[in-house]
């Protein structure tokens, strides 16, 4: 019993759900839990990032479109034709996922660079019909969105909305968890490191790829949704590819193929630049920093490279020199 | 009776035919070995009966399905499995994971039961470990039961590819030089797997140069030139074959009868020549 708590799994969800729990001492005022709420949907959007760009090995410089698409459809569907917004929410990922999976099935073949390029014009033309179709979305200039509420109860408040979004993520943890240690999971791993390899043991390499594509851009839309209906308002800016590099910086930055990685990743990355308000116009050149600094010196991320020292401090021999999934 | 039957089987590379006309059958519960110079063919050949290539022409039949245009996932479905000659081990995980991804065939699930991970997956992989385990010591990899992959030395990772082919159940297994780069005593030790794998009723396709493991374990040679059929028959028939003898040798060792042993050294002259 005491073993499967300490396992990274079951103890790594307790420490998470812990640090929920407990984070709210700490969150003097209103402003810190809105930032708390942002951290917890940039981490649903990363961890879904992960499972692809991490564990699966392919590249989405697209995600902040289906980001956009999440928000942008709860906005459409609950104020302007007054859905309730949880059918609104629903119907939207259910959208969401059947474009993923159409647009998945061809690029989806396509490997390294030109998956990246496919990907990068599939968020621009997200982003460019966001802005251009202003008679839904209010154009350039966004739109409101009303608030969230279930069978007559209203979700207003950072209070509340914090601990929405923080059981929402440690769902999100735990079934990205559960994915990586099913056979599925193992099958996305393997075609990872050699798609070959994987296809000669029985696994359809082309559908776990579009399988984990569809589930990114599921956790991506749901975050979309949620962050809109929260923040009251939608602007292009959140599906920009702007916001897409950031999702990508905060995955590798958190650490490639671990979960907990991509949370602490969303959540230093989400801080990092309220910390640094006085030099907002700066902010990207922040993030490039920060990106090229990690693939200098930690090009692990930062959650493996500190498992790995803790690792090493105890087993000194055990897997030194490893590379943690790529 | 024959587990797999290959009619016509043709593959070009642009105008380049690396496979050409060939036809043979491969019985079932045989070591089943095809020989030939770098060059010949070989491991275009196992790329085709696994679906890693598309033929350019002919049908490949296994075990009463037509499998020709199948995609590797499917070749692997019906029973074959393969080992690579440039590994294809997945560097990423631990040795026993590589193994545990071999058992997908009999593992996998719906994404539901995956994502949620219902109480019958988490038994099912725990007996998946346990299988995973088990075959990694079939194939002498006990030591190495919770090292990460990449930690491994080559032998070991050529062990690895076998149990990871075992592991998907196949009724045919494909050996792509499994003892090139391997010393001599792992060499030896390699026989006495071939020889457990067919006692385990799987039947062995080797593609290799060491000549003493391929005579010491063949039951049937395929002798492999340009793309080509040489020779084929029972391993004593093809080693004593004056044809396969001048292919390696040049015509007049053929009157000299060579032994298989001098085959085996003249075989490795001949093909450092064509490199």
């Amino acid at each position: 019993m005491l073993a499967r708590l300490a396992s990274p799994r079951t103890g790594g969800l307790l420490a998470l759900a812990a640090v929920i729990a407990l984070l709210p001492l700490a969150l003097a005022n209103k402003y810190f839990y809105d930032i708390a709420i942002l951290v917890g949907l940039n981490a649903i959007v990363c961890i879904g990032l992960n499972l692809l760009i991490g564990y699966a090995g392919q590249i989405s410089l697209g995600h902040a479109g289906f980001f956009g698409l999440g928000a942008y459809g709860s906005a459409i569907l609950a104020s302007r034709y007054g859905w309730p917004p949880l059918a609104a929410l629903l119907s939207t990922t259910f959208a969401v996922a059947v474009l993923a999976y159409l647009v998945g099935r061809p690029i989806l073949r396509l490997k390294g660079h030109y998956l990246a390029m496919a990907t990068l014009g599939l968020g621009i033309i997200i982003f460019m019909v966001i802005t251009t179709e202003d008679k839904y979305t209010g154009g350039p200039d966004g739109m409101s969105v009303v608030p969230f509420s279930i069978a007559g109860f209203v979700l207003q408040g950072e209070r509340v909305w914090y601990w929405v979004v923080g059981v929402l993520l440690l769902v999100a943890v735990w079934l990205a968890l559960n994915l990586i240690e099913s056979p599925a999971g193992r099958a996305l791993r393997a075609l990872h490191s050699s798609e070959v390899g994987a296809e000669v043991v029985g696994i359809n390499a082309a559908k776990h790829k579009l399988m984990v594509f569809v589930i990114s851009a599921v956790f991506a839309s749901v975050a979309g949704s949620l962050g809109a209906h929260y923040s009251g308002f939608v602007t292009p800016g959140k599906a920009a590819f702007l916001h897409s590099i950031e999702l990508v910086t905060m995955v590798v930055f958190g650490g490639m193929a671990s979960t907990f990685g991509a949370v602490v990743g969303a959540a230093v990355l989400t801080t990092l630049p309220q910390l640094l308000a006085a030099f907002e116009d700066y902010e990207m050149m922040v993030f490039g920093a920060v990106m090229m600094g990690t693939m200098i010196f930690l090009p692990r991320g930062v959650v493996p490279s500190l498992a790995r020292l803790f690792r090493s401090r105890r087993k000194p021999t055990v897997g030194d020199d490893k590379e943690a999934g790529g | 009776m024959s587990l797999l039957r290959v009619e016509g089987l043709a593959k070009k590379f642009g105008g380049v035919s690396a496979v050409e006309e060939l036809s043979f059958d491969i019985p079932a519960g045989k070591v089943y070995s095809i020989i030939g110079p770098n060059g010949a063919g070989k491991t275009t050949l196992l790329n085709l009966l696994t679906g890693v290539y598309q033929p350019s022409a002919g049908r490949i039949v296994f075990d009463g399905h037509d499998l020709t245009g199948r995609a590797p996932y499917e070749y692997a479905s019906h029973g074959i499995a393969r080992t690579f000659q440039n590994l294809q081990v997945f560097f990423n995980m631990s040795a026993l994971e590589n193994v545990m991804v071999g058992r997908y065939l009999q593992e996998h699930c719906g994404l539901l039961s995956a994502l949620l991970r219902f109480p019958r997956l988490a038994r099912a992989e725990r007996a998946c470990r346990e299988q995973a385990a088990e075959l990694m010591r079939y194939v002498g990899l006990q030591d190495y039961l919770s090292t990460a992959s990449d930690a491994m030395p080559y032998g070991a990772l050529k062990r690895l590819e076998i149990a990871r082919a075992l592991a998907t159940e196949p009724k045919m297994m494909l050996l792509d030089e499994p003892a090139a780069g391997l010393n001599p005593t792992e060499a030896l030790e390699l026989d006495d797997l071939i020889g457990r794998l067919t006692e385990r009723g799987v039947t062995v396709v080797l593609v290799e140069h060491n000549m003493r493991l391929v005579m010491g374990v063949s039951d049937h040679i395929l002798v492999l030139d340009y793309g080509r059929k040489l020779a084929e028959g029972p391993a004593l028939a093809v080693r004593n074959d004056p044809k396969v003898i001048e292919a390696y040798l040049g015509s007049n060792a053929a009157h000299e009868g060579a032994l298989a042993g001098e085959i085996a050294s003249a075989v490795a002259v001949a093909v450092e020549m064509r490199r």
